[in-house]
């Protein structure tokens, strides 16, 4: 007997969505309260599918009881349900921070595509067909597209036209890799897929190492890992802050397919040997160091969060690129760790942007207003991004130092993740020093965002944006302090995550186990179907 | 049959690749379709080229049928593309629009910080 459950991830976003576009959609606080409430059931049942998987088995889910390789699956395993609760506790945070913000009313249908985009996620870590995760990659990158660009404005909607091109530039190369994959093994399910693989002979496996790379080149896109990772810089820096912050997610939707199909198709033991995965670990280190400059050389406070992600995916993947139980454990317990710590990161920079009113600059101006509270929120994040104890960053790259111990590379790596640290450490020293100490040697001038007796008091906060107001204010907040307490939020996941490390590590390394017995996922979904619901 | 194809997916797609790296949005419009249009055909093909053959099996003749798969595929992916295609163009109309050129890099102004606005710089009626 199957739980239904399986498939509420994507059916409760997928109706809200639309309903909200339907019903209320000149309406702004019915928006809020579903979208809201759509987030919340995400999340609820992402802990209910945790409690689920956490036996060990791959649960199995045949949408509209077709048997296995003929019909499309849905498969949640330790590591799916995983990525489900973290999408849902992201989405939840950062969800409010858009309300608190006021971003939500600065463009149309907010919520609703932050419904869509839920759906194209949670869909993409559940799937068990290699196609339907061609079709779920498309819908959270359309919501995205529109996420993206949401409040408009000329820098926003052309970083958003350079986005587009180079995802569907991306999306093209997937059609490609599932056209070819499918030609040599003829079926699109992962697990049929995988054992096909096993029985190749070897002279015939061309296409299908065409295949794999194509495929890695495509997840690697989506990961934004060097050379591939020219779309991200721009797009999370123009990005409105809470969606930059939800987008830190998306890129780990790469990474986790690269997990799943280089776990679960082709293994490291299988017929095309290593031919994708050899380039990740080089590619990796190059980019952790070319985000780490970044983060040191950038005038731009909304691009330095952009290259701390770039570091922080270069530092997982590292770890990842071993794909062994200890490197997967320890990537797993970064991935955790770095996409809480780079959405925190996001939602403080445009705290500090909101209240420079929206100069996004790293340049000399007066103390901004809650510059103590900003300030110590900037000072906490930098320090879970960085990898400073006592936060969670610390733990994961010990981890990562620890699992490279006996890799042939390890010199590189840890010269490389202990050097880029320091630089990183500069980088946020700088960032912070210019916005908030040297703040402190200019008078603030009358009439300057920093004064508040200088605005004329408005009414309440008007649920649509009036043609000539700014895009990004303080005074738009419509509850600053739902806007710190999600900040705060993120921050007490990553000490969560600190304290309670033992025995999440140890669930992760279960759950790094299970992945790199393919078998289990075989059984589960080919021949464990008699009955199956 | 199969050099046709072959060769009329790769002129289409290196049309493509060629549009897409230019600087003006309308021709990496055209660039997307052209590669859609390549990789549209490829799956298609990825059944096997066959000629009047129905995709449903008939009389149990495995031989006398064509996978019905790829076009099932190339249907999903056509509707895909066709509605990114759409979102692309409005997209780039929206940054023509408020952006005043069709250029696909950034402007100047991403890169370089602008100066400062002082209180002066506001208009007069403001300052007052």
């Amino acid at each position: 007997m199957t739980p239904h459950w399986l498939i509420a991830p994507v059916l409760v976003p997928a109706i809200l969505g639309p309903l909200m576009i339907l019903w209320m959609r000149h309406d702004l606080l019915q928006q809020r309260v579903f979208g809201v409430i759509g987030s919340l059931l995400t999340l609820i049942v992402a802990i209910k599918l945790n409690v689920t998987a956490a036996g060990g088995e791959v649960i199995v889910y045949r949408l509209g009881n077709w048997p296995a390789p003929f019909g499309i699956v849905l498969m949640l395993d330790k590591l799916a349900a995983l990525m489900l609760l973290l999408t849902g506790i992201l989405a939840v945070i950062v969800q409010l921070y858009g309300i608190g913000s006021g971003w939500d009313r600065k463009g149309w249908h907010f919520h609703s595509l932050w419904m869509f985009q839920l759906m194209g996620i949670n869909g993409a870590f559940m799937t068990g067909d290699a196609f339907n995760l061609f079709v779920f990659f498309e819908i959270l990158l359309i919501a995205s597209y529109g996420l993206m660009t949401h409040g408009g404005g000329p820098m926003r909607l052309r970083a958003g036209v350079q986005y587009i091109g180079y995802n569907l530039a991306g999306s093209a190369l997937f059609l490609a890799a599932l056209g070819t994959l499918y030609a040599v093994t003829g079926t699109l399910n992962m697990a049929d897929m995988a054992e096909r693989v096993a029985m190749m002979e070897p002279q015939d496996t061309a296409l299908l190492r065409t295949g794999a790379v194509l495929l890695m080149l495509v997840f690697a896109i989506k990961a934004a890992i060097v050379p591939l990772h020219f779309w991200l810089p721009s797009t999370y820096a123009n990005a409105p802050g809470p969606v930059a912050a939800l987008f830190a997610i998306m890129s780990k939707v790469g990474i986790y397919a690269i997990i799943r199909f280089f776990t679960l198709v082709f293994p490291s033991d299988s017929i095309v040997e290593t031919i994708a995965t050899d380039l990740l670990l080089p590619a990796a280190l190059i980019t952790l160091i070319l985000g780490q400059l970044g983060v040191l050389g950038t005038r731009s406070l909304t691009r330095l969060a952009a290259f701390a992600a770039i570091a922080s995916i270069g530092t997982l993947v590292i770890s990842i690129a071993r794909f062994d139980v200890q490197g997967l454990t320890a990537g797993l317990y970064y991935m955790l760790h770095s996409t809480l710590a780079a959405a925190a990161l996001f939602l403080v920079v445009d705290l500090v942007a909101a209240r420079r009113g929206g100069d996004f600059w790293l340049r000399q101006r007066p103390a901004i207003r809650n510059t103590g509270l900003v300030s110590a929120l900037f000072f906490a994040t930098a320090i879970a991004v960085v990898g400073l104890p006592p936060l969670s960053g610390f733990l994961g790259k010990l981890l990562i130092i620890r699992a490279t111990a006996t890799d042939p590379w390890m010199a590189v790596i840890w010269t490389v993740i202990l050097v880029t640290s320091v630089i990183s450490l500069v980088g946020f020293g700088r960032a912070g020093s210019i916005l908030f100490w040297k703040a402190h040697e200019l008078d603030p001038e009358p009439g300057n965002d920093t004064d508040e007796g200088q605005r004329p008091v408005r009414g309440p906060i008007p649920t649509k944006l009036e043609s000539d107001e700014p895009i990004q204010d303080v005074d738009d907040s419509a509850a600053p302090w739902l806007a710190f307490l999600a900040v705060g939020g993120l921050l007490a996941c990553s000490v969560a995550m600190t304290i309670f490390a033992g025995p999440l590590t140890g669930y992760l390394q279960h759950m790094a186990e299970q992945l790199t017995q393919p078998e289990l996922y075989y059984d589960s979904v080919l021949r464990m179907q008699e009955g199956s619901r | 049959m199969e050099l046709l194809v072959a060769s009329g997916i790769g002129a289409c797609m290196a049309a493509g690749i060629y549009l897409i790296l230019r600087l003006r949005t309308f021709a990496v419009v055209l660039g997307m379709t052209m590669i859609t249009y390549a990789i549209n055909t490829f799956l298609f093909a990825t059944g096997r080229l066959v000629v009047n053959l129905p995709p449903i099996l008939h009389d149990g003749d495995a031989a006398a049928y064509t996978d019905p798969l790829p076009q099932a595929l190339v249907l999903t992916a056509i509707v895909i593309s066709f509605g990114m295609t759409a979102v692309v163009v409005m997209m780039s109309l929206g940054a023509f629009i408020e952006g005043g050129d069709d250029h696909i890099n950034m402007p100047p102004d991403d890169r370089e910080m602008p100066p400062l606005k002082t209180i002066d710089d506001r208009p007069e009626e403001e300052r007052a």
